[in-house]
């Protein structure tokens, strides 16, 4: 590491030399031909929802009704709703919402079982209960207590938040304090395994505290699985949204997402099939990208792999 | 490893009661009254004796300890003394759906045979497919099956079931012709009576469309596991040693090979079995299939606690028990395993 650090100051345009440990790592995951194309389509969808409707600047809410039930025209090339409303307008809309409530529950997930994860792995004494913790969260029924938690709290959030503020809190929530239990057990048992190394003994010898531990030696190490269930997690969190959604019990009718925007569609199966399947679509496809995209960092972030 | 049974069985006690006092003061939050669905013209004092007679206006310790006591004491004692003449019926109430004002149990076991039939069907049916699949894609790998079998499970692991579901009723039910072969129902009727070969048949044909999006996905994920499962022991020694033995290819993979991957697979197995009754929720509803599933759907959205209470409390045994189950045939089937 002295060694890389030393020439990185003497000679930064040498890149063959200075090299940062993540460019190994992004030159493997090149060589997944199936990750890279999951991140293009990833990066496409992103830019697509967010930046889309800078272009096509329809309003997803403006009911036309004598445009209604119309097939892909030029005008409205995903076609329109029962109220004349645009497809494509909508569905950029609910991707909005889908891929923010995705990243968001992805990253209280995170958060949440890195600091389990690491808390039990590093602190023994605490280990036992954490771990006891996540035992009986892995032990309840989720799909169930989802729809329970949102069709409780629905109505108080919605009071004091807004209806679209309170029910994305609700669910972001909701997906996040039940989707951290495989980070933490994972981190858990990377920290325990680091824990033995002889940097970590090194550092403690010369008086390094337990916060300062963790964040400089602990948590750089353990940032590869993190990254891995990082991608996956938001794959699951874009489901569950999704399914809830598609339950009834998610966002209001009103403020489509893809799940919502599906479940309206099922309604009109029999005479307009093409519209259950763009927001199908659109979760499939996503959803497949980023597992893509996971199987290719797990394999990049391999140092068993790597290099070969 | 008797012990270790005995010791998983008590640890399993403490979690089962914290999660059904977590699951009972979780809904014990929820909003919406019994009796608001009642006439107006119900003087409130009649009300209030409605309400004490559901077991409301207790404390909340009280009515959690009952409800504990009816779910593990009187429910089953109910059930026996119905089969067995010799225990008399519990003196309690049974517990009651706020919804039906029937008792929780009955219903739920008059839901249970369609949830058992079309899931636990499907189950089988995945397992059958994704075995086949994972061994001779681990036994070829990187071939031209290996690629199509990991990328038509990756596909199976993305596509939701309410995607899937939705796919299939407008590929075989609104597309295809009435009266063409391939025109399978998409909804579910209960009420078929299978007496004659005619009606068993239709009793297949309704249950094709939901045991193939169930078993998709139960396929998607086996055979992954197994491939995996079998490339860990495809490298080991005593591969080479076998084969240097002269031993037949077949007897290599099949018998060998086959059985050390086998462990872990069985054990993932044992853990998806209630992750299906959870996934079962979503393709009940799509299908209309008056099941489990279906059930908790409809009472969530009726805000009936008691029947919400038990579902959600049975997933969360189911859990434990599959878990437990796990853990022993581990034990049982790895001798390499020791947990004293």
């Amino acid at each position: 590491m002295t060694d890389t650090a030393a020439s990185t100051s003497i000679d930064t345009r040498n890149d063959a030399v200075a090299r940062n440990q993540w460019w190994d790592v992004w030159d493997q995951f090149k060589t997944h031909k199936g990750a890279v194309m999951g991140a293009c389509f990833f990066i496409f969808i992103v830019l697509a929802v967010y930046v889309g409707p800078w272009i096509w600047s329809i309003d997803p809410t403006y009911i036309d009704v004598r445009a209604r039930n119309q097939g892909p025209t030029w005008a409205h090339p995903f076609g329109t709703d029962q109220l004349g409303r645009d497809m494509l307008a909508r569905m950029m809309a609910g991707g909005q919402t889908s891929i923010s409530v995705g990243l968001t529950a992805m990253g209280l997930a995170l958060f949440l079982g890195t600091l389990v994860g690491v808390l039990a792995g590093y602190f023994k004494r605490i280990d036992g209960i954490l771990m006891r913790l996540t035992d009986l969260f892995l032990a309840l029924p989720l799909l169930p207590l989802l729809l329970v938690m949102v069709m409780l709290f629905r109505q108080p959030l919605s009071a004091s938040f807004g209806p679209e503020t309170g029910i994305f809190i609700l669910i972001v929530v909701a997906i996040g304090i039940t989707s951290w239990m495989p980070t933490a057990r994972i981190v858990r048992g990377d920290v325990l395994a680091l824990k033995e190394r002889e940097f970590v003994l090194a550092a403690r010898s010369i008086g390094t505290r337990p916060g300062k531990m963790i964040l400089r030696h602990v948590l750089p190490n353990v940032m590869s699985p993190i990254m891995v269930s990082a991608t996956l997690g938001i794959a699951t969190a874009i489901i569950t949204e999704s399914a809830l959604s598609f339950l009834g019990l998610g966002f209001p009718p009103d403020f489509p997402t893809w799940g919502r925007l599906l479940y309206d569609a099922t309604d009109f199966m029999q005479q307009h099939p093409q519209r259950v399947m763009w927001p199908g679509l659109a979760i499939s496809l996503t959803v497949l990208s980023v597992n893509y995209m996971g199987d290719g960092l797990r394999d990049a972030l391999d140092p068993r792999i790597r290099g070969l | 490893m008797l012990t270790y049974t005995f010791r998983r069985l008590l640890t399993a006690i403490p979690t089962l009661i914290f999660i059904s006092l977590i699951i009972f003061l979780l809904l014990d939050m929820a909003p919406g009254d019994p009796t608001a669905q009642l006439p107006l013209t119900i003087p409130p004092e009649v009300r209030e004796q409605i309400r004490q007679s559901l077991g409301l206006g207790e404390p909340v310790h009280i009515r959690y300890l009952l409800w504990l006591k009816q779910m593990i004491w009187s429910e089953p004692v109910y059930y026996l003394s119905q089969s067995v003449d010799w225990i008399s019926a519990p003196d309690e109430a049974r517990l009651i759906s706020w919804q039906t004002r029937a008792p929780v149990m009955d219903t739920i076991i008059e839901r249970l045979p369609q949830t058992l039939m079309v899931v636990g069907l499907a189950y089988v049916v995945g397992v059958l497919i994704a075995l086949p699949i994972g061994i001779i894609s681990a036994y070829k790998q990187y071939s031209v099956f290996d690629q199509a079998g990991t990328f038509v499970s990756m596909i199976g692991f993305s596509i939701p079931p309410f995607f899937s579901g939705v796919l299939m009723i407008i590929l075989f039910t609104v597309m295809m012709p009435n009266d063409s072969f391939w025109w399978f129902p998409s909804i579910y009727d209960t009420t078929l009576v299978i007496d004659s070969w005619e009606n068993f048949g239709k009793q297949v044909r309704q249950m094709v469309l939901p045991v193939m999006v169930l078993a998709l996905q139960t396929t998607a994920q086996i055979s992954r596991f197994m491939r995996a499962s079998m490339l860990d022991n495809l490298n080991q020694d005593y591969v080479r040693t076998a084969r240097a033995k002269g031993m037949t290819e077949s007897v290599v993979v099949l018998k060998h090979v086959l059985r050390n991957s086998m462990i872990p697979v069985v054990t993932v197995i044992a853990l998806g079995i209630p992750a299906i009754f959870g996934g079962a929720i979503i393709t009940e509803q799509i299908f209309k299939v008056n099941g489990i599933g279906q059930l908790l759907i409809v009472s969530i959205q009726a805000s009936d606690v008691p029947m919400v209470q038990t579902l959600t409390f049975i997933f969360a045994i189911l859990i434990v028990f599959f878990n437990l189950i796990a853990d022993i045939l581990y034990g049982i089937l790895d001798p390499r395993i020791r947990y004293d």
